[in-house]
């Protein structure tokens, strides 16, 4: 049974959703969690790659809800030349359901409570700020009265626009998505495969990311403006009859992708955003776990602190704190990707031709944004500025 | 036979959702600037009144579910108002 009224109601238990129960929850403030689907962690909407130390800042990794270890990054370039990179830290494919379930088994230890099939349509207002949400569950309407709501509602993010903030991305910062987990596909273990290129997915990359033996999940983005010709689903198709036409497909998703820059503001009166919601996503590469989990974090910090203190007011610094973060980074990031996805596939091949004359032993992500660089100098200053700004 | 459409903000719709196709993903909730796409667990409609037929929608799609309907609507196909 849940209570009418919480200090804290969070929309969504995503990653980033059950790192701002936790870190809220663990200040000793009420929190409840709504789910819109049956389950924590299912539909996945994921390619699940992200950085161990992107992990670790938050739960101790397990096998249990890792498929691979990723030592390689291996960029194709659209005449196939492979440029591959030797990562000095390590990645992870991720199990998500897994993972997302025992990232919310974490909130609820900390004293969150969860309520799924709760499908959040609305929000409570009291004097212009936003007081709690209104649901369905199970067919029926339901009310919970909140001091902070946190939306951490996904790409949708319908919470906050109903709360009187700017969410929806420009349809070409979409990047749309689609994704097959499919059997007979057999990558190195340890590596991770980008594509390029037009014929792969224009103003995106096509990934094939293993999760074990025999298995990996392929899919690709594309950005919106290219959905007026192509969906993203007609390129998954031709790259699967071409590449590997035999494969079993044991699950396909489709998704989207904010990669934006974060949104101008992401918190207002009684509510703040966090995760896709907030387009906390880093738009070079759409991986969005690790950075809305620390999304998720500073904001269940602030929001803890805020009804501790009885300063309703303290909700607004989450801004500052995560453009202090990462959000700042976000913004160059953003101007890379679109420098990249300016490239024609002509560049895309000499710059993995450039590459591949660098002694082997020398050859490091950072000698490829120098080629990259010398074929487009204006790119350059942003690159200088993600390691000035750290 | 006289065949009733479904109607946007102004004049008649032009968007249509192939629920039957859906994988419920939420890109097209995430583009429309009007709000105007409910999108449950396993239920998508369009909210008629709020769709101004931008079709950012359907561009978005990644797995070609919205259609652009240039006839229109009719009131028969999909849910909502």
């Amino acid at each position: 049974m849940i209570n009418k009224e919480y200090d804290i109601v969070v929309v969504g238990a995503g990653p980033a959703g059950s790192m701002a129960a936790r870190f809220a929850a663990e200040q000793g403030v009420s929190v409840l969690i709504l789910e819109k689907d049956r389950d924590v962690g299912y539909p996945v909407r994921c390619g699940e790659a992200v950085s161990y130390a992107g992990v670790a800042e938050f739960i101790a990794p397990d096998e249990r809800w890792i498929n691979a270890h990723i030592k390689k990054f291996a960029l194709i370039s659209p005449d196939e030349t492979e440029a591959v990179i030797e990562f000095d830290e390590e990645g992870l494919i991720l199990e998500r359901r897994i993972f997302d379930y025992e990232l919310a088994k974490t909130a609820s230890k900390a004293g969150a409570e969860i309520l799924t099939r709760a499908y959040v349509n609305g929000l409570l207002y009291d004097d212009g700020k936003v007081s709690g949400v209104k649901f369905e569950h199970r067919g029926e309407s339901k009310e919970v009265k909140a001091k902070i709501v946190i939306a951490a509602d996904g790409v949708e993010s319908r919470v906050g626009r109903w709360a009187g903030l700017k969410t929806h991305v420009d349809f070409r910062d979409m990047e749309c998505c689609v994704q097959v987990t499919a059997s007979g596909v057999n990558p190195d273990t340890d590596t991770c495969y980008f594509y390029f290129g037009k014929e792969y997915a224009p103003s995106g990359y096509l990934w094939v990311f293993p999760k074990g033996e025999n298995i990996a999940n392929v899919g690709l983005g594309v950005g919106g403006a290219i959905g007026k010709k192509s969906s993203a689903l007609s390129f998954l198709n031709s790259f699967m009859e071409k590449k590997y036409p035999k494969a079993s497909v044991l699950t396909s998703i489709a998704g989207g992708v904010p990669c934006s820059p974060t949104l101008d503001k992401i918190s207002g009166p009684g509510i703040m955003l966090v995760g896709d919601a907030a387009r906390q996503v880093n738009p070079l590469s759409g991986g969005g776990i690790a950075s809305g989990m620390i999304g998720g974090k500073i904001a269940g910090t602030i929001a803890g602190e805020s009804i501790r203190h009885k300063k309703p007011d303290h909700i607004f610094s989450y801004d500052k704190a995560w453009n202090d973060r990462l959000g700042k980074r976000h913004e160059i990031f953003n101007k890379i990707k679109n420098g990249i996805y300016g490239f024609t596939d002509e560049k895309f091949n000499s710059i993995a031709h450039s590459f591949n004359k660098v002694p082997k032993e020398k050859r490091a992500l950072g000698n490829l944004f120098t080629t990259a660089l010398i074929h487009n100098p204006s790119l350059l200053i942003d690159v200088a500025k993600v390691f000035l700004i750290k | 036979m006289i065949t009733e459409y479904r109607l946007a903000k102004s004049g008649k719709l032009l968007i249509e959702i192939l629920p039957d196709k859906c994988d419920f993903c939420g890109c097209c909730v995430g583009v429309c600037p009007e709000d105007a796409i409910e999108l449950k667990e396993a239920e998508i409609f369009i909210i008629g009144p709020r769709c101004t037929n931008c079709a950012k929608c359907v561009w978005s799609c990644p797995i070609e579910v919205i259609k652009f309907n240039k006839d229109g609507v009719p009131v028969s196909k999909g849910q909502g108002l």
